[in-house]
């Protein structure tokens, strides 16, 4: 077994090497432009554009020319949510979107806000899902977009899309989802889940860094975007910008075998998720996995270790890679605003820690770092005045703390 | 990230642990809050005739820099008097530490700590002289 060991796979993923090597022509001698029309080097990247766009068509349900190559999910997002709010501008301007979303989406929003669109953030339930009957009552004639992730990058719970989709569809309002972590994670399927558009990114699958996609629906109904880079009218003219073509050759392989060996694989990682989990809830006390382990990512474990400051653990454990929701890891100083968005409370935001386990973790690896955090914690609970007053039988709920 | 200091206070915590509260030569000083993410249970016990503090123990629930914070105050309380404990200044444990800006606050957390403790051990010695000796009992 190599140390360090490499969990933190919500944030991204190595490139798998059968991904490298579906890359590596067009890194090298293939280094045509897709937009040049003449001649044999345009052709072939042509060529392997569009067999790229069928990749990830096929693992979505899609069809290829629903597929607009971008430079990942932040970029998918905002075009999504920023197109349509312009194109649809005459139609309404309100948007329904969720508290628990990503910055690339919650920040557009906010930007959207200010240039007079209105913008409702759903708070989601303490099992971190929306309510759909809340979703109901948002919508009024003005809403043209629902934008609710699939995955949560954070705490991997799974949206009900298809209930969400269905529901949009029935209101004539279009739904955008965030499917950065769930796309190749998790069946989707934008027709029966009723997507009108969907965020995909390539890191996130195995595949390289600064490529994604967003798929857009041609039909029943046909959604149109307002372009946010103009320029040589690549993409149906929804994208300007040469096209990436080994990072679309990296995407589209990367889903090819997400297609291929998701079953398979999410049964792998969910055993050793559910490992991970076991140990360290059977060793443990006070700790609490967040969000519902129902509906969730099979590779996700997101646990606070209550009385333990993330931070401090990350600091013991510093040969395992994984992250925190503490305030203190944050660049904003401010603990996981998903976290609180659950309503347990900024002290479980402070000990919590997101395990992301990846095609490339073993069953040793999973012992070793369930071992080696039940030691931290342990270690760290020694030293910790509130798990002292908790085993005294104090109420720290009641204690008046001189905040700072 | 973190410096050597650092490293060797988290890995090696210096005097941790607890001292009875209702010592009356105790004084307890507990600052933060657990929503803030930390909270420093700071300890001195007073030789309340030479005013030298002879022990100091800690508990802090807290980053890295916070547990090395207060166990480098610990380690600076031992043999002072409570009024050279009073001179412990934030920026004594920042230099000393190499904390970065980010983590200045948890030396003032350990100072807050320090004069809290302190302070307590003050008012319990203070109470103490001024009850008369029949009262107590």
């Amino acid at each position: 077994m190599k140390l360090p060991i490499y969990m933190d796979n919500h944030a991204t993923t190595p490139v798998d090497p059968r991904v490298f090597e579906a890359m590596r022509p067009y890194l090298t001698e293939i280094f045509g432009n897709s937009a040049s029309r003449n001649h044999s080097f345009g052709w072939q990247a042509e060529e392997a554009v569009d067999k790229g766009r069928k990749q990830v068509a096929d693992l979505i349900g899609a069809t290829s020319k629903e597929i607009v190559f971008t430079s990942g999910a932040t970029e998918s997002n905002n075009l999504a949510l920023k197109g349509v709010a312009q194109m649809y501008a005459e139609k309404g301007n309100h948007i329904i979107t969720a508290a628990t979303e990503h910055k690339a989406i919650l920040d557009t929003c906010k930007r959207l806000e200010k240039e007079g669109c209105r913008v409702t953030y759903l708070p989601v339930q303490t099992n971190g899902l929306v309510d759909l009957d809340q979703l109901k009552a948002a919508i009024t004639d003005k809403t043209i977009l629902i934008s609710i992730m699939h995955a949560n990058n954070e705490i991997g719970v799974l949206q009900p899309i298809r209930e969400i989709g269905k529901i949009a569809r029935e209101h004539g309002v279009l739904f955008h989802t965030d499917g950065t972590q769930a796309a190749g994670k998790v069946p989707v399927d934008v027709n029966a889940d009723n997507i009108d558009l969907l965020s995909i990114s390539a890191h996130k699958m195995y595949g390289p860094k600064g490529v994604g996609a967003l798929y857009v629906r041609r039909r029943n109904p046909r959604v149109q975007l307002t372009a946010q880079m103009d320029g040589g009218g690549h993409e149906r003219g929804m994208r300007s910008g040469t096209l990436n073509i080994p990072g679309i050759v990296g995407l589209g392989e990367a889903c090819a075998i997400a297609q291929k060996e998701m079953a398979q694989e999410g049964k792998r990682l969910s055993f050793l998720r559910d490992k991970l989990r076991n140990k360290l809830m059977n060793a443990l006390d006070e700790v609490y996995v967040n969000g519902t382990e129902e509906h969730r990512l099979p590779n996700n474990l997101n646990i606070s270790f209550a009385y333990v400051e993330g931070e401090s653990l990350l600091m013991g454990i510093n040969d395992v890679a994984v992250s925190s929701g503490s305030a203190c890891t944050s660049a904003t100083l401010e603990p996981s605003y998903v976290l609180k968005a659950l309503g347990a409370g900024d002290d479980l935001a402070h000990s919590s820690i997101r395990f992301g386990i990846g095609r490339f973790n073993t069953e040793e690896e999973v012992d070793y770092v369930a071992d080696k955090v039940i030691d931290v914690v342990r270690k760290l609970r020694e030293l910790s005045p509130l798990y002292e007053m908790f085993k005294e039988g104090i109420d720290l709920t009641k204690v008046e703390w001189t905040a700072h | 990230m973190y410096s050597d200091k650092v490293i060797d206070h988290y890995n090696n915590p210096r005097n941790v642990g607890s001292m009875d509260k209702n010592d009356p030569n105790v004084g307890t000083g507990m600052v933060g809050a657990p929503e803030c993410g930390d909270v420093m249970k700071l300890q001195v016990k007073v030789n309340p005739e030479t005013g030298v503090i002879e022990d100091a123990r800690f508990k802090t629930f807290g980053c890295g820099s916070a547990i090395a914070s207060s166990s480098l105050a610990t380690e600076w309380l031992r043999g002072k008097t409570v009024d050279e404990a009073l001179e412990i200044k934030n920026t004594d444990i920042v230099n000393e530490l190499a904390l970065p800006p980010v983590k200045i606050h948890c030396s003032v957390l350990a100072e807050d700590a320090i004069k809290a403790a302190i302070q307590n051990y003050k008012e319990k010695a203070g109470s103490a002289a001024n009850v008369p000796a029949e009262a107590k009992a």
